[in-house]
């Protein structure tokens, strides 16, 4: 999908380009906007190598095993259809709290583990309840610290890149809150008359 | 709406102050584990080089063709009657299906309208606030052999929408 996306983007612009006879203005923003996407990542280093140096000391002073036990009542409550001291909820707290620190890259594999153990529980080829219930977590994005968002207002020269941190969260918030409650009202419906 | 504001100022530096206080307290070699994950972040901003300039190079194209334009123009009178803002219409498309392709939106639109504008802001907090639906979906469930996803997609999609509702009425709320 996203290989049609992406050549799609490119091949409209020219053949419109073409007739619209602003190939000039093309051929010149190939070039660069190339040079402009190597600035912007390499600018990315500065908050990516210190944001995660300040989340692995954060992992290391136990401060992500604290959040985990705090959620975990939460957590559990979300997820009816599994056994209470079940070895899931471990991996679902970890992806939790990473994602809500902007390690998206720890998170992926954490997650995989989570749903190892959740295919386990239901030992076939459908989506579970709980599945859904923590896929629907991980697409709402729930994040405290969007870092990656933060270093490209920097590169832009913003006045305050961090601006966008509050309306992001509540932003997540309410989106995280609406996919819970979406995801409840199709399981209740898929349910509703069996 | 000042509190908002004092939250994006307070909420880094604070962060920083517990991680910091509490590693001191329970003797953790802070400095080393920082370097440690600090590599980690070179190697994430190398990896995410190449498709950043893949999706810049493509989105560019299209900006400067005109042809984002044309589309932004066509569809204007619908979306500002609901007073919905045209310009950041792509990025609310493409969203929840490419995360990268969506970083590279939020770039450009940071760009042509500058950070600190009303699309800048808007699209910081489009991109920070949700996820790419399809990716998550297609990585997890493909990891583990799910073949029947059900109402997952529909719930993905539907909270999707909602963020980028929300965010538009927040920006406006908070920023003006």
């Amino acid at each position: 999908m996203i290989n049609i996306i992406w050549a799609f983007m490119a091949v409209i612009g020219i053949v419109f380009a073409m007739f619209n006879g602003r190939m000039e203005e093309v051929n010149q923003a190939i070039f660069e906007s190339a040079g402009e996407a190597v600035t912007l990542s390499i600018g990315l280093i500065s908050i990516l190598v210190f944001w995660l140096g300040i989340m692995k000391v954060a992992e290391g002073a136990g401060i992500l095993m604290v959040l985990t036990k705090l959620f975990r009542p939460v957590i559990v409550r979300l997820f009816p259809d599994i056994p209470k001291d079940h070895p899931a909820f471990g991996y679902i707290l970890s992806n939790i709290t990473a994602n809500l620190f902007g390690l998206g890259n720890a998170a992926t594999p954490i997650g995989i583990k989570a749903m190892e153990q959740m295919k386990q529980l239901s030992g076939t080829d459908t989506a579970s309840r709980s599945m859904i219930t923590f896929l629907a977590l991980n697409t709402s994005g729930l994040t405290l610290v969007p870092t990656t968002v933060i270093a490209i207002r920097m590169q832009y020269n913003s006045v305050s890149p961090t601006e966008i941190v509050g309306t992001t969260i509540i932003t997540t918030c309410i989106s995280t809150a609406s996919a819970i409650l979406i995801d409840r009202f199709y399981y209740y419906k898929s349910t509703w008359g069996k | 709406m000042g509190i908002i504001t004092s939250i994006s100022t307070w909420i880094i530096p604070c962060f920083l102050l517990i991680v910091l206080s509490v590693a001191v307290l329970r003797k953790v070699p802070a400095y080393e584990l920082f370097v440690e994950g600090g590599k980690e972040g070179v190697k994430m901003a190398f990896s995410l080089l190449p498709f950043l300039v893949g999706m810049i190079v493509a989105i560019s194209i299209l900006r400067s063709s005109g042809a984002m334009e044309a589309f932004i123009n066509f569809i204007s009178p619908v979306l500002l009657f609901i007073g919905f803002p045209p310009d950041i219409v792509p990025l609310a498309l493409i969203r929840p299906i490419s995360g990268t392709a969506a970083l590279g939106m939020t770039t450009e639109l940071i760009a042509t309208h500058g950070p600190d504008s009303f699309i800048g802001r808007l699209a910081s907090t489009m991109q920070g606030s949700t996820d790419t639906t399809l990716y998550v979906l297609t990585v997890y469930f493909g990891a583990v052999g799910i073949k029947k996803m059900r109402y997952a997609l529909k719930v993905g999609l539907l909270a999707d929408l909602i963020a980028i509702l929300s965010s538009v009425v927040l920006v406006k709320m908070v920023f003006g």
